[in-house]
């Protein structure tokens, strides 16, 4: 494997502390090395240019079935967004939702490295790996659904821990999953019957058993097998005006659980795309409607167990998707277009909606600005991510956009100044009292240290380290003077100019060259079923499920051709 | 001693049963029974038993007749064939697997192929409807336990899909549906008095190409409208009713087939069939599927999606993808004369595409990939057999309701056969050094 020393660059690196220094990085058989340990290396000149680890997205949705259902329910947008193969790059299409190809080089464009598909439903997790095998480059993991698992609910109704931790092992391995993912608990199964459960204390239709037990619940189980990563929630009532209260209600479930595990993670709840779950007002006018962010930026900035994602709005015309059935539903009646829905035998359900976040319109403009608000509120940078939830709240290439946005008052002012609801975004939300700029150390402490370390992956991505990933990234970016530009950050973070996946030249001279080696990481809990769990695992495939127990599962072979499997001890 | 095998997935229609028992010889090679398939699952698996089966390559003479050719010289002509055509036709992928698929998109991205499937003659209508306004569906086990009332479209599931009935839609008992056929209400809309309709609780006997109206009509109930005494051949009084139990019940599907999708209006059709759908569920839950034929023919609309972005008639010919049924489907692309060579793989347009579209494929450099000798193999210039898949090789196909299950394999092929996916790797292997790519 050929060795690369990347030299001069101004390197950000906040787990080693080092904050824009000038200094060599050396990438040698896959790993980061000492830039002493290289002889003879490619060189690669990074003079007046950012030099960082490759980033690690924490949430987005780039591969499974409904991923798949917006490509094929949307040709529209592949119209104009296209573009050719080249040598080894392979055609890319599509904006909101591209191409599982061009979601890899999409990734790589940006530096990113790994990347979490956040939602896979159990009985699709051969799609979502068939899909995640076919994404070039970036190394990809998925988290099934438990939120609305008619095994779960039973168990958590008695609160039956053991035998929830037995389940959640045994479909983690069945699916190849990483670890546990919680959308509108007890909602989208409420949906099954055309209803929804809006707050965590009502009860899911038939079951009987609470969100809020759901969620305490699966935070146990979560620690009792001591996985990697934490629990990860997408709580009630998402998008509805008020939601704040239910957000810090959530929130609260996991006070006083303490993180078990040996990967470095310290928080036990996730909450992703906070943006949507802050809100005030009791309707969507513009008289009404309010950001809450600042009450639930109190709650969580007093806290030391949990993490989020901002869920950034970009402003754009995108595709949302979901697996709270009711809540795309509900989105479908607020713009009138295609509605795509597909509920999931005994597992969970998940909705498609082309949605447009206007930024002539009060509402768009004031969810953008909450997303920023919640960034900026937020005092320790490595529990706070920057995401769009892509494509929900934005098409995953408007990261970068993102990124500026954090790191330039200027750029937030003037899309205030821009548009027709600026000053009504100014009085109702808390934007206009932020004058804070993110630094590049804040936004690596994010996108890198931070992520890295809420996965449970700190020891490999996130750092430029000696004996991390060869994951390096060269931004045509110069930390000196550069900074006081919004367009120059934004170009710079979404066209890399060199980057090094585990040691190999993908992009060089900002030309996609490889497809790279990219991985599939799972978790393996290694838990026996108990033999309750057994005894209702088989009966209900035999009763219930419309494929037979041993046609669930999904064989390494082909699904998962380049596995990197995590073992985990449970205590 | 025999071995059974279980848990096998049937390779043949869109229902995907995945619950076949198969009892082979003890030494792997012959297949001897098959159990809980349908008739036409079980002779599929038999067939591949037929002792006069091709089993190498054979390419046609001046004069007709064959001549037996080895698989690399089968995958070099082949190869050749696409990398010199200009806009080569690369038809089928129905009756194979996903694996096979992604090589197959690959060659045709690196020779800028026509892709397209079976659905462009069968359910493409359905994808473009659904590209209009999006489709409320579940997975059949959904159906399985929590449907009261469910409505055949346009489809006979008791012929085309024969286990659908009783493993998913009529008379399974489910979590929340204990009493099974008794506690669901099923109608039946179709011209033909039809065995499925013979099931039925309700047969509604649709006036031919009259389904919009119909559904339009149940639409106008549904709001409690006035209609006309009859529509499309039925009474008012029975479209009321219909509608009444429609938006009374618990949770409903309606399942459609050709006969909606293939009749007047086409895709207008499942506009409306989508639509009805969407207003029962201001009332209660409802969903709707289409009773998809081949047993892969969703999987390689999904292999597509995530390839290319469209689940049918994709033209890859400019060096990205583009998709205009109509301009980019088989049949008007063979009219019109603009292919300048035919590959067909894992379905028999032979047998299928109008006779007109089968001389130009005739007419035209044209390689068939089939186990089987079909109409298709019979236009062909090359034939190259390979191993049934499902039965000889496994491989992930999609369920009509998109639910991804691997297939297995369950008893040797022919010495010395390649699959699908191995033919395919030759010729992609092939093209790229052609191409120099």
């Amino acid at each position: 494997m050929a060795e690369y020393i990347i030299k001069n660059g101004f390197v950000v690196d906040p787990t080693q502390g080092i904050n824009c220094e000038k200094m060599d990085v050396a990438v040698k058989d896959g790993k980061i090395v000492d830039a002493s340990e290289v002889m003879g290396a490619k060189v690669i000149d990074a003079s007046g240019k950012l030099v960082m680890a490759g980033a690690v997205d924490v949430h987005s949705h780039s591969a499974g079935p409904k991923v798949n259902v917006g490509r094929n329910l949307r040709p529209e947008e592949k119209l104009n967004c296209y573009n050719p193969a080249k040598g080894a790059k392979r055609m890319e299409a599509g904006f909101s939702v591209p191409t599982a190809i061009s979601s890899g080089y999409i990734f790589s464009r940006m530096g990113y490295g790994f990347a979490m598909e956040a939602a896979m439903p159990p009985l699709y997790a051969r799609h979502t790996h068939e899909e995640m095998r076919d994404t070039p480059i970036v190394d990809e993991a998925a988290l099934p659904v438990f939120g609305n698992n008619w095994f779960v609910m039973e168990y958590l109704k008695n609160n039956e821990i053991e035998n929830t931790a037995s389940y959640i092992s045994w479909l983690l391995k069945v699916t190849k999953g990483y670890g546990i993912k919680c959308v509108n608990p007890g909602g989208s199964e409420a949906w099954g019957w055309g209803m929804n459960c809006l707050t965590i204390d009502d009860p899911v239709p038939f079951f009987d058993v609470t969100p809020k037990q759901i969620i305490t619940g699966l935070i146990e189980a979560n620690e009792y097998l001591r996985l990697p990563h934490s629990m990860h929630l997408h709580t009630n009532s998402l998008g509805e005006p008020g939601n704040y209260q239910i957000t810090i209600d959530s929130l609260k479930c996991a006070e006083g659980i303490k993180a078990d595990n040996d990967f470095g993670r310290e928080q036990v709840l996730h909450h992703t795309h906070l943006q949507f779950h802050s809100y005030g007002g009791d309707s969507y006018s513009s008289k009404s409607f309010e950001s809450r962010s600042k009450e639930v930026m109190d709650y969580f900035n007093s806290t030391d167990n949990l993490t989020f994602d901002i869920g950034q709005v970009t402003l754009d015309e995108t595709t949302t998707m979901t697996a709270d059935g009711p809540f795309e539903y509900h989105l479908s009646h607020m713009n009138n277009l295609k509605w795509v829905n597909k509920d999931v035998e005994l597992e969970t359900c998940a909705g498609v909606v082309p949605f447009i976040y206007n930024p002539n319109s009060f509402i768009g403009v004031a969810q953008w600005a909450i997303g920023l608000e919640l960034a900026l509120q937020c005092k320790d940078m490595t529990k706070c991510y920057l995401t769009s939830d892509a494509p929900n709240a934005g098409p995953l290439c408007r990261y970068p956009r993102v990124m500026k946005w954090l790191m330039s008052l200027k750029s937030r002012d003037e899309i205030l100044d821009a548009c027709k609801y600026g000053e009504s975004v100014r009085r109702q939300c808390y934007i206009g009292e932020f004058d804070r700029e993110l630094t590049l150390y804040e936004l690596a402490q994010m996108n890198r240290q931070g992520a890295a370390r809420m996965l449970g992956l700190s020891n490999m991505f996130g750092s430029l380290k000696p004996g991390m990933e060869g994951d390096v990234v060269v931004y045509p970016l110069n930390p000196e003077s550069d900074l006081d530009d919004g367009e120059k950050i934004e170009h710079a973070f979404g066209n890399a100019e060199y980057f090094i996946k585990k040691g190999e030249l993908i992009i060089n001279d900002s030309e996609i060259i490889s497809n790279g080696s990219k991985r599939t990481f799972w978790v393996n809990a290694g838990k026996e079923l108990t033999p309750q769990v057994e005894r209702d695992v088989s009966e209900r495939f035999k009763k219930y499920y419309t494929v037979t127990r041993n046609n669930y599962e999904v064989k390494e072979h082909h699904y998962v051709p380049n596995e990197y499997m995590i073992e985990v001890n449970a205590a | 001693m025999t071995k059974l095998i279980t848990d096998v997935v049937c390779p043949f229609c869109g229902t995907l049963c995945d619950d076949l028992e198969v009892v082979v010889s003890d030494d792997g090679k012959e297949l001897l029974e098959v159990n809980n398939a349908c008739a036409i699952g079980a002779e599929k698996f038999l067939h591949s038993q037929a002792k006069d089966r091709l089993t190498r390559p054979r390419m046609r003479n001046e004069d007709g007749s064959w001549r037996e050719v080895s698989y690399d010289e089968a995958a070099e002509f082949t190869a050749q064939m696409l990398a010199k055509s200009k806009k080569p036709l690369m038809y089928g992928w129905s009756s194979t697997n996903c694996e096979s698929q992604v090589v197959g998109s690959h060659v045709a991205e690196l020779v800028g192929g026509q892709l397209d499937n079976t659905a462009t003659v069968c359910h493409g209508s359905t994808l473009i409807a659904v590209q209009d306004v999006g489709v409320p569906s579940c997975t059949l086990g959904e159906i399985k336990n929590r449907a009261d009332m469910v409505v055949f479209w346009g489809c006979n599931p008791a012929h085309a899909h024969p286990r659908h009935m009783s493993r998913y839609s009529l008379f399974p008992r489910g979590f929340f549906t204990a009493k099974g056929h008794r506690g669901r209400t099923a109608v039946v809309v179709d011209p033909r008095p039809t065995d499925s309709a013979n099931l039925a609780d309700i047969y509604l006997p649709v006036e031919q190409g009259r389904d919009y109206e119909l559904l339009s009509a149940l639409r106008v109930a549904f709001r409690n409208e006035q209609l006309p005494d009859v529509v499309a051949g039925i009474s008012k009084e029975k479209i009321y009713e219909v509608a009444e139990k429609m938006k009374n019940a618990r949770f409903g599907c309606i399942f459609f087939g050709m006969g909606v999708t293939h009749s007047l209006s086409n895709n207008h059709n499942i506009d409306i069939a989508i639509q009805v759908t969407r207003d029962l569920n201001e009332f209660t839950k409802w969903s709707i599927m289409p009773m998809r034929g081949h047993y892969n023919v969703t999987g390689a609309g999904e292999v597509w999606g995530w390839q290319f972005g469209f689940p049918f008639c994709v033209d890859l010919s400019r060096g990205f993808a583009r998709y205009n049924p109509g301009e980019s489907s088989s049949n008007d692309l063979l009219m019109r004369e603009e292919i300048d060579s035919v590959f067909v793989l894992g379905s028999d347009p032979g047998a299928h595409f109008p006779f007109s579209s089968v001389k130009k494929m005739n007419a035209l450099p044209c390689v068939v990939v089939d186990p089987h000798i079909t109409p298709s193999t019979v236009v062909a210039d090359l034939h190259v057999p390979v191993a049934f898949v499902g039965v000889e090789v496994g491989g992930c196909a999609y369920r009509m309701d998109s639910v991804p299950i691997e297939s297995h394999k369950v008893v040797d092929a022919p010495e010395g056969m390649l699959t699908d996916e191995e033919f395919l790797k030759l010729v992609l292997a092939r093209v790229k050094e052609i191409k120099g790519v």
